[in-house]
């Protein structure tokens, strides 16, 4: 770890001053509304934008500028509802002449990405794990080698919008791998992910009945992956035979371990499974950038 | 010759009705990108790609779909046997002809393999996607048939080929081809000529009358995707999975909204010159989806790969994204032309409707009639079932369609999601927050210098 020398207060670069300057950033962050009002989520937005301060990205934010993409309107059939916003963001896009977006909500990332074309919105468009795996790769973060995660057992959750939406499985994983911790894989990963149950408006409403919530039974193979337990592996409903990857080696479900998320909707989902499981004592939920973040050191 | 024009002509006539069936869907244009479909083609349908997901059904799987093919060149010899009086014709490819007789035996028998484990898996072992209540009743019953006639087929084929074999022993005459297997049945039969050669025939009708009539069966059931899977490849979409369609009309009328100056593009009209009544916002009834959407629905093996990982399904909702492409199937059948066999599987009627409620044809609508609201709100758009389904079948497409109809022109959300609509017009975000606290997250920010 780098050694720290002091602390440096960060004035958010806000899109209409640099306008005013005549300047134009590098990369306009795209925070959206979870990263913006949910408190646990606010987290994940300062952590990133540290990671940008640190490396010296020419950044800016819409801050009060920016508004709903309109992903839960358009998941939930209310089309009407999600152009309107749409038109209106792209508007504001197009207003400041933006090239390049880059946003820590896969939902986000796949509705401007995929979805604004159409209306009049082409932009590249990059969520957080690919620009992390891009500054690592370029070595401007993850010199310090993980440090403080060595060795943890951390699980990766696939976020629905980021994974089987877009086929991006590996760049959070890369992103992971700089940390030099212990990482193990669930049994359904990757394409075969399974859900956190928040994705399609879920995330708004009460779910219907059923036996269990989608949340639970994903947190339960995220802890069974953690603790290495192969039985309660097996009791997973969904779990058959030719799509499960090897088991963890089993350990003490009493250390402490990390289940990383890159979506502001799946660490809803997944920090409230492990206080449904009571494992709050001993399993934390990360985004990815924050694990970065506290890897370099920067507070 | 009469029953091959027969069998060929009824099955021509069904296809066409199917082929009307699908093209009551909305138009969607898929043209273009040529190679990259049949790449795909390729891959997926002839390469089976995505059933290696699931290794067990997969090799299973293989044997059959080999066998069919492989089987198909002697059904090709049989036929012109049947024809034109000859015997064996094809014999006269020599070693090549012993290859192709040989490989037909064996994968026979692995055939037969194949399907009694199967019928195991899906009737005593009972894997989990071959149960639901979509499964009761006709499919379940179609999908057992489907194994039943494949042994009959193969026991038709060691028959006749047997009772040949013996045949030609007896009359010290060399039959050309090779048989591993029906060489080891001789024994069975008797050396009684007139008996042998009757054998020999049944076999021989057994077999093409069989086939035939197997052709004609496949419209009224799942094993069509024999056939379906093929073009319902090469039509999938080849865009990101996440991406949802847009509804052009949507656009046209917020692009007015925005600057009223947009010209919006006159409505259709009919072929009359008669303005056309407005296609309602999402889908209501089958002639609301795609056209592709009902093309999924012909080609659906009812396999289950898609319920089986779809995270509300799983854990337990009404949710189960292979019963709406079945509902898709059946409703477009008992609203337009019905296949020979036909029965809509109305499963659930309790969960859908009052008993006593009774239901025409024509309010007997695929949202409601067949798929509940409940089944549709339940859905994660977790994209899992588009994944898994190893025929580019998209299930969720159908589920947003059905949606916007409810939102759209029934306003008929849940409250919850009402209450969410009304916070992005207000605040700009799906919470009740207000739009002011949006750059709060950047207040005293702070990072640590490095020296
Ligand atoms: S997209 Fe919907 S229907 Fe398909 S698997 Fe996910 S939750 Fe189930
Ligand atoms: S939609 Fe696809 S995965 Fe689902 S049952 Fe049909 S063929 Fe199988």
């Amino acid at each position: 770890m780098a050694e720290q020398t002091a602390t440096r207060q960060i004035t958010v670069p806000l899109m209409a001053d640099l306008a005013a300057k005549g300047e134009e950033p590098e990369i306009l962050f795209w925070v959206g509304c979870a990263g913006a009002f949910d408190d646990r989520y606010k987290r994940v937005t300062r952590a990133f934008v540290r990671i940008l301060e640190h490396v010296g990205v020419k950044y800016a934010v819409l801050g009060m500028e920016e508004t709903c993409t309109g992903d839960p309107a358009k998941r939930a059939g209310n089309e009407f509802l999600f152009q309107m916003q749409a038109m209106q963001n792209i508007t504001t896009f197009e207003g400041y002449g933006v090239k390049k977006i880059v946003t820590a909500c896969p939902h986000c990332f796949n509705t401007i990405k995929n979805e604004y074309p159409a209306l009049g919105g082409n932009y590249e468009v990059i969520h957080h794990s690919t620009f992390l795996q891009q500054l690592i790769n370029e070595g401007r973060v993850g010199m310090a080698g993980g440090g403080e995660f060595k060795g943890q057992r951390i699980t990766f959750h696939d976020s629905c919008y980021l994974g089987r939406s877009n086929n991006i499985y590996e760049a959070p994983r890369d992103v992971l791998a700089a940390l030099d911790a212990d990482l193990v894989e669930m049994k359904r990963s990757k394409a075969n992910g399974l859900c956190c149950g928040a994705g399609g408006a879920q995330m708004w409403k009460e779910p219907e009945p059923g036996k269990k919530d989608i949340n639970v039974e994903r947190t339960e193979e995220a802890l069974a992956a953690l603790d290495g337990n192969a039985a309660a592996l097996a009791s997973l409903n969904g779990v058959e035979s030719g799509n499960a990857g090897a088991t963890p080696a089993p350990r003490n479900g009493q250390q402490s371990s990390i289940i990383a998320v890159s979506c502001p909707f799946c660490m809803t989902m997944m920090s409230d499974g492990v206080k449904n499981k009571e494992r709050e004592n001993n399993v934390q939920v990360f985004d990815i950038a924050e694990l970065i973040a506290t890897a370099e050191g920067l507070g | 010759m009469l029953v091959a024009v027969a069998g060929f002509g009824l099955f021509a006539w069904q296809a066409r009705k199917i082929r009307a069936n699908i093209l009551v869907g909305r138009d969607r244009d898929m043209s273009g990108n040529v190679s990259e479909r049949l790449s795909k083609t390729l891959l997926v349908a002839f390469g089976q790609q995505k059933m290696f997901k699931r290794l067990t059904p997969a090799f299973l799987h293989l044997i059959v779909y080999v066998g069919f093919i492989v089987i198909n060149v002697e059904v090709i010899e049989i036929m012109i046997d049947g024809l034109f009086g000859t015997h064996r014709v094809l014999s006269f490819l020599g070693p090549l002809y012993s290859l192709l007789v040989g490989a037909n035996e064996i994968l026979g028998a692995l055939v037969i393999v194949a399907v009694v484990a199967f019928w195991w898996r899906r009737n005593v072992g009972v894997v989990r996607r071959f149960t639901g209540p979509e499964l009761r009743m006709w499919p379940k019953l179609d999908a057992n048939i489907i194994l039943y006639v494949e042994v009959i087929l193969m026991v038709a084929l060691y028959t006749m080929n047997s009772a040949d074999l013996k045949l030609h022993q007896l009359e010290g005459v060399e039959l050309p081809g090779a048989y591993p297997i029906s060489s080891l049945l001789t024994g069975l039969l008797p050396a009684n000529v007139a008996v042998l050669h009757g054998l020999e025939r049944l076999g021989w009708w057994a077999h093409i009358v069989g086939i035939l009539l197997f052709l004609n069966y496949l419209p009224s059931s799942k094993h069509f995707h024999i056939i379906m899977a093929f073009p319902n490849v090469y039509y999938s979409r080849l865009v990101p999975q996440g991406q949802f369609s847009n509804v052009d009309s949507i656009t046209h009328e917020v692009k007015a909204m925005m600057d009223p100056s947009y010209q919006v593009p006159p409505p259709a009209t009919n072929p009359d010159g008669s303005v056309a009544a407005p296609t309602p916002f999402g889908a209501k009834d089958v002639d609301d989806l795609a056209w592709t959407t009902l093309l999924n629905s012909y080609s659906c093996t009812e396999c289950g790969r898609c319920t089986a990982v779809c995270p509300a399904n799983i854990t337990g909702k009404l949710l189960s994204p292979r019963k709406i492409i079945m509902d898709t199937r059946d409703r477009v059948e008992e609203k337009y032309n019905a296949p020979l066999i036909f029965q809509p599987n109305l499963y659930g009627t309790e969960a859908k409707h009052a008993e006593t409620e009774v239901l025409s044809k024509e309010n007997h609508t695929l949202l409601r009639g067949y798929v509940t609201p409940e089944e549709l709100w339940a859905c994660t758009t977790c994209n899992a079932c588009v994944e898994a389904c190893p025929v580019n079948i998209n299930p969720l497409e159908s589920i947003i369609e059905m949606r916007r109809f409810l939102v759209l022109e029934e306003s008929a959300a849940p409250n919850s999601l009402n209450v969410m609509f009304s916070n992005i017009e207000n605040n700009g975000a799906p919470w009740a927050f207000s739009p002011s606290d949006r750059f709060n997250w950047a207040d005293e920010l702070f990072v640590a210098e490095k020296a």
